[in-house]
């Protein structure tokens, strides 16, 4: 037996669709919370992988907030999706430390090794890359997230293993 | 009770090595040979490149192994592990290890030691002997011995703390917020994280001393939504404090109320500013207000907060149970304590090294990290983040000290040191950043953070 916590990952089929019960439901979950706007938010991209645009006047509604707060704070956070992801998410870190590590060189690798560019998810919807700025990960650097596992010191075996973990 | 115990880190790093399948490759082979072993998912001792770092209960205490691969499993059930048998991956007692010997752990006693989901494990080691002693002092008393030990800010700017929450303290009784700025952005910083995976009822007892002592009765973790596993360990601990009584109303028996919950982050890097990450959990854009008025008096939902780093909070829990004093004993100059290091990047040894200020640079790097990954010689090193400075070899000496980098246009910031070799073209880390920063610091970010920071302008100097 094993105690602790596991973040479990695999972004794989996970979503419900959209519909504004459902929407309703995850607000009324949270109503009684300060501040509820980003928990929120954070519950809807969890139940249905992104923000659907419908949610954002029932949430306004549910807050006394206007729809254009609650739109403008959802697009100023990255987070939030305004559309479903790839199948898999890959995200590999650009920042400093992992940039020391030779992290522009495997970022440019992953790249190619799945065939999608930075910010962009691939036309057959397998894979969405994204940059990431930092994982905490630096003293294992360069890293990487698929799915939600933690990749650390990223190499060519690994890039080979994410793009076999895509193609599935 | 089980007949056998084994530490397998669950801490993030560990993880990202391997550590998950390592703990479930154990778990197999032990269903399989009929062991009975409880695998205990601690946080990591902090020398990352001895991880997954895996630590058998053994008669003579504690032993070592790593770093350990799921391959290795079988191998290291046949050598005996539970008696600290021999194998090539045997690295004894992790205490004696040099980088872990040489450290003052003062903060971080309990990281990698404890399990972090365990109150009981956590009151065992020390934990919630600060409250105690907290409780027996009362509020305003509590505020003068964390001023007495000197804690300053670990979030960057090293602004005391007790002068922070003496300003709490003396606003008028009333709603008050304690928040935990968990946002951690900075490059080559794991510390935050690495305490909320590894020993997370330091922070919850950190900031309950922090509520009793100004008169706040909420607290607010915001934690960066990058990291997963510190959200989850502090939801577990805080669950369980909850249900054993040192969350909630009248903590562990005394007159006091005080509860907290986590709040994850977006994505955005503005938000561990303080007054962005307020507004972040009002539910607003993260737009940086303009102070006056300060947090300490109009700060969450307009009412008196105080705003500290994770590691200012988890620092408190020491300097209650053990005196002002035994943690002022320690440091440089106005510098006073410890700092938990974080070395990064391109680096031999890397991980979480605590220790008194006033070590220098040259030491850390050198010494302890033991130079870069690659072997090539060191170029620079990025010390306190993006707003912080590239500082080049001439400059190693510095000793760790708030003033002394000031006085050379540089930062401590968050403590966390980024080495690059000779290979790294300045010029280019200097502009990417520089368009990186534009891009996090989405919204209006002040003029004065819009200025090139100090690392460029060295560069281009
Ligand atoms: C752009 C920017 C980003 C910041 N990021 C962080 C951060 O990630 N974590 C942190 O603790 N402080 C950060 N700070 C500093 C905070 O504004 C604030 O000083 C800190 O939370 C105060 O806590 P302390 O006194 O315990 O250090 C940042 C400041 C700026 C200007
Ligand atoms: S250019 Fe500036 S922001 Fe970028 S890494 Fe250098 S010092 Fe930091
Ligand atoms: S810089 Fe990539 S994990 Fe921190």
């Amino acid at each position: 037996m094993s105690t602790g916590y596991a973040v479990s990952g695999g972004a794989r089929g996970r979503y419900e669709a959209w519909t504004p019960n459902r929407g309703t439901e995850i607000i009324s979950d949270h109503l009684a919370m300060e501040g509820a706007t980003l928990p929120i938010l954070h519950a809807m991209q969890e139940a249905f992988g992104y923000v659907p645009q419908d949610a954002v006047p029932l949430i306004a509604d549910a807050l006394n907030l206007s729809r254009a707060e609650v739109h403008g704070t959802m697009t100023f956070y990255h987070d939030f999706r305004h559309e479903p992801a790839g199948k898999h998410v890959v995200k590999v870190c650009v920042a400093e430390a992992c940039q020391a590590a030779g992290g522009h060189v495997t970022s440019e690798k992953v790249s190619k090794a799945l065939d999608c560019a930075f910010g962009e998810t691939r036309p057959d919807g397998q894979v969405t890359l994204e940059p990431i700025y930092c994982l905490g990960l630096c003293s294992c650097a360069p890293s990487a997230m698929v799915d939600g596992r933690l990749i650390g010191r990223l190499d060519d075996e690994e890039i080979e293993e994410i793009a076999a973990e895509c193609r599935a | 009770m089980s007949a056998f115990k084994l530490y397998v880190p669950g801490d993030a790093a560990a993880v990202a090595l391997g550590a998950d399948r390592v703990a479930k490759a154990f778990e197999k082979a032990f269903a399989e040979k009929g062991m009975d072993v409880e695998i205990v998912r601690n946080g990591s001792r902090g020398m990352h490149w001895l991880e997954p770092l895996v630590e058998a209960v053994t008669p003579q205490g504690r032993v070592g192994y790593g770093p350990v691969k799921a391959k290795h499993v079988a191998g290291l059930i046949d050598a005996g592990l539970f008696e600290g048998g021999e194998h090539e991956l045997r690295l004894g007692d992790v205490e004696k290890i040099p980088f872990f010997a040489r450290q003052q752990r003062f903060t971080f006693a309990r990281v990698g030691l404890v399990d972090p989901a365990s109150l009981e494990d956590y009151v065992a080691h020390d934990g919630y002997k600060g409250l105690k002693r907290a409780v027996e002092l009362g509020g305003p008393a509590t505020v003068e011995e964390v001023f007495e030990s000197g804690l300053r800010g670990r979030g960057g700017a090293g602004f005391p703390t007790g002068i922070k929450w003496r300003t709490v303290a003396q606003c008028p009784p009333g709603q008050k917020y304690i928040v935990c700025n968990a946002d951690e952005g900075d490059s080559g910083t794991f510390a935050d994280r690495m305490i909320m995976e590894g020993d997370p009822f330091t922070l919850i007892e950190g900031m309950t001393i922090a509520g009793l002592a100004v008169g706040a009765t909420k607290g607010y973790v915001y934690c960066r939504s990058e990291y997963p596993h510190a959200i989850k360990a502090m939801n577990v601990a805080i669950k369980a404090a909850r249900k054993a009584g040192y969350l909630g109303k009248q903590i562990a028996g005394s007159d006091y109320d005080f509860d907290m919950e986590v709040r994850e982050g977006a994505g955005a890097y503005v938000c561990g500013e303080e007054t962005s990450l307020l507004e972040s959990i009002e539910g607003k854009r993260g737009l940086v207000r303009a102070k006056p008025p300060l947090p300490a008096h109009k700060g969450l939902f307009g009412k008196p907060t105080v705003i500290n780093n994770v590691i200012s909070l988890c620092s408190v829990p020491f300097i209650l149970a053990n005196g002002a004093k035994a943690y002022a004993d320690v440091g440089f100059g106005r510098s006073r304590g410890t700092m938990p290091i974080q070395l990064a990047g391109n680096v031999k040894y890397g991980g979480l090294y605590e220790i008194a200020f006033g070590v220098t640079l040259r030491e850390l790097v050198e010494d302890v990290a033991g130079g870069t990954f690659t072997g090539k010689p060191i170029r620079a090193c990025q010390v306190g983040g993006p707003l912080g400075a590239y500082l080049p070899e001439h400059q190693f000496d510095t000793p760790f000290d708030y003033e002394a980098f000031t006085k050379i246009d540089a930062l401590i910031g968050h403590g966390g040191v980024v080495i690059f070799d000779e290979d790294v073209d300045m010029a280019r880390m200097a502009l990417r950043h520089g368009v990186l920063r534009g891009r996090k610091l989405r919204g209006n970010a002040r003029p004065a953070e819009l200025d090139p920071p100090a690392g460029w302008r060295r560069w281009t100097r």
